[in-house]
């Protein structure tokens, strides 16, 4: 248990404030989203995400942006296992045949209003797989699609950049 | 002369012929009649041998080679079948042919395991029939897939899409007082690939896990067929995001062999070094995740701020933190100056010292240890008779890794030091992982101290019609296999791609046998195989 205090003392907070030109936009529409936020998301963002076809690569960069130090908690912004509970879909592809149903479910079962934000090159526009017997292209080939996060992958600011772009929509 | 070739050739004698076109040639590759092919997977089996891959070509288009002993055989003569053999550091592969007009082939199931879903595979996607498997459901082509849809064929129109039609997929069910289902996905509840596991359960006692795979279809080694070879390398990259290095390593190390190309050894040390670098990372990211799966979430975070910090010095060195499209044909796209070789020095010993912190952390604490002792055992035998590669493979005793049974450089030089265990359990699946980060600390360090000069690529010539090469490399998941074929003009005719994850996947159902449902995300987390690798 020492060992563990420790090292929570020794790592202290790794978090760090966004580069300057993010931050500067944040503040930017910071303001207009406050009341947005607090009216319609009750000051927390709740993001269901669906991988729809994608690489894994995307998945691993979502997941970074949950580690210490983007720690994206601190915008409110949190993963739930259920699309019941979510305000936005954070949607990887390219769409597979193979998911589009699923993909179609989980966007219905998403309570309104609802946001849809596709990741990485394949999921805005099927990337590097086209379109095909297997794939079907971008995410909105299926679902309706309101900001597009581009890069192979996203890097984790340019995602956070994104997600806070759509709240701002 | 090997000792698995010397088998081929002592039983088959002058039916087996050696194909000349086939890279590299330390791999032979035996032509051999149909009806043969189950009896040579029997000899392999009694010496010992492990099924890699089995797969199907479709040659239907090729122009007409006739072989003596054949009768009249050769290309132009339907679907090729193949099957590659692996015993110690030996490779090998049986290929035989199957007319288009009654295109089946003896099943290898009864001898070996893992042909149980690449047969279904060759069946779904190529329309080739297994004669003697047990199980004739589609495997990654869904059942509302039309029957005769084989996107594998050449006559197959892959630009457009293909209607739904009405089907449904039987899973096995069992029955009695008190048994219940579990179905789980696609859509996990994680941040984790899709795909459906379906749960037979007593209590909380699971009697049977089923898995249904194949939702990130993505038609990738269909895709490879329209491609340029050097784009090849991208797609390679992106068949599994997180074994972007191996995957492409692995690609090009197999187009390679097929035009005798030797990139500078300036470039094959650094592949090793980004090959290091992808598995430190991975180990680092997936340890935090097992411990969080049993709540334990202080060494979540406290890894993953080690790798976020491994990740941020690739964006620096190779401009991508994944280090994705930097491995070409003919070598690497990115040179590091000797400030950043220092640079990843300093950051060694950093890693060094912060990393043994937390494995005393892990090692010391007796809740965390309850939960990750004796849980999804994967036995030494059923490892075996499974024919798993990996880390899954040396925490269950069995000493697979192709850094040593198929070196290239710098892997015959610097020799990786192999960790096994015996337990087979979630810990020594993390054990093995821990064992491994020190290790690749320590090639990595080698590599910097003794890194040639000289050029990162050399010019890359495309294959010459009609020839086959076979690379393997082992990602930080395991053995990747890539096999590759150049077609009548010297396109790509076929890209076979085996991920660990084809192999491993079918491991976890055997290893949650005994376990609790509650357990079952940690098991799966210390297996951690692809989705997108496996569904291809």
């Amino acid at each position: 248990m020492l060992r563990i205090l420790h090292q929570i003392f020794r790592t202290g907070i790794v978090t760090e404030p966004l580069p300057s030109a993010i931050e500067a936009e944040i503040e930017e529409v910071g303001a207009r989203l406050e009341e947005a936020i607090k009216r319609r998301f009750r000051r927390s963002l709740t993001i269901r995400q669906v991988d729809a076809g994608s690489c894994n690569a995307c998945e691993l960069e979502i997941h970074a942006i949950n580690n210490p130090v983007y720690n994206s908690e601190r915008f409110g912004i949190h993963f739930t296992a259920s699309p019941r509970f979510a305000d936005m879909l954070l949607v990887t592809g390219p769409v597979s045949r193979n998911m589009e149903i699923a993909l179609c479910r989980t966007y219905n079962a998403t309570p309104c209003p609802k946001l849809v934000v596709a990741v990485g090159d394949c999921g805005c526009s099927g990337g590097i797989f086209g379109e095909s017997y297997a794939s079907l292209g971008g995410v909105d080939k299926v679902i309706p699609v309101d900001v597009y996060i581009k890069g192979c992958p996203p890097t984790p600011v340019v995602m956070l950049q994104g997600i806070l772009k759509a709240v701002g929509k | 002369m090997t000792i698995l070739q010397n088998i081929v050739i002592s039983i088959l004698e002058e039916v087996a012929i050696q194909d000349a076109n086939q890279y590299p040639a330390n791999v032979p590759t035996y032509q051999i009649p149909r009806e043969r092919f189950a009896e040579i997977a029997k000899v392999m089996k009694t010496a010992g041998a492990r099924l890699v891959a089995e797969w199907a070509t479709d040659e239907t288009l090729h122009p007409h080679h006739p072989l003596p002993h054949q009768g009249g055989g050769g290309r132009g003569m339907g679907f090729g079948i193949y099957a590659c053999y692996a015993k110690d550091s030996e490779y090998l592969i049986i290929k035989t042919y199957t007319p288009l007009e009654d295109p089946t082939f003896p099943s290898l199931v009864k001898k070996f395991v893992p042909a149980y879903r690449f047969e279904r595979q060759m069946k779904s996607l190529m329309g080739v029939v297994p004669v003697g498997h047990p199980d004739p459901r589609p495997w990654i082509k869904h059942e509302d897939w039309p029957e005769d849809a084989y996107p594998l064929r050449k006559s197959f129109d892959a630009s457009k899409p293909i209607p739904r039609v009405a089907g449904e997929y039987r899973f096995i069910k069992a029955e009695g007082e008190g048994v219940y289902e579990i179905p789980v996905g696609p859509v996990h509840a994680g941040i984790i690939e899709p795909g459906h596991f379906r749960f037979q359960a007593v209590g909380e006692d699971i009697i049977n896990l089923e898995e249904k795979l194949g939702y990130v279809h993505k038609g990738i080694e269909k895709r490879f067929e329209t491609l340029s070879w050097e784009d090849g390398a991208k797609l390679a990259g992106r068949v599994s995001g997180d074994t972007t290095v191996a995957h492409a390593l692995a690609y090009c190390r197999a187009v390679e062999t097929m035009t005798e190309c030797t990139p500078p050894e300036r470039a094959l040390w650094l592949r090793a070094l980004m090959l290091e670098r992808e598995r430190i990372a991975n180990h680092l990211g997936d340890i935090g995740a097992i411990c969080n799966d049993v709540a334990f979430a202080f060494l979540l975070y406290q890894f993953s701020i080690l790798k976020e910090k491994l990740l941020r010095t690739n964006l620096k060195l190779f401009a991508h933190r994944l280090m994705m499209d930097k491995i070409i044909l003919g070598g690497v796209a990115v040179d590091i100056s000797p400030d950043a070789k220092n640079g990843i020095l300093t950051e060694m010993d950093w890693l060094v010292n912060e990393f043994e912190r937390l494995v005393i952390i892990y090692d010391e604490n007796p809740s965390l240890e309850d939960r990750v002792r004796d849980a999804g055992i994967l036995s030494p035998d059923t490892a075996k008779g499974l024919c798993v590669v990996g880390f899954v493979a040396r925490a269950s005793w069995q000493p697979i890794d192709c850094r040593l049974q198929n070196p290239f450089p710098p892997y015959d030089i610097i020799v990786p030091r192999v960790a096994v265990l015996k337990s087979g359990d979630v810990h020594a699946r993390v054990w093995v992982r821990i064992e491994e980060i020190r290790e690749s600390i320590r090639i990595i360090r080698e590599i910097l101290n003794s890194l040639p000069e000289g050029e990162i690529a050399c010019k890359f010539i495309l294959p010459s019609p009609d020839i086959a090469g076979f690379a393997v490399v082992e990602g930080w998941r395991g053995e990747v296999v890539y096999w590759l074929q150049s077609g009548p003009r010297g396109e790509i005719n076929r890209c076979m791609i085996r991920d660990p994850s084809s192999v491993n996947w079918i491991a976890l159902e055997q290893a949650i046998h005994g376990n609790i449902v509650p357990d079952f995300p940690l098991c799966n987390k210390s297996f951690n195989q692809s989705y997108s690798g496996n569904d291809l």
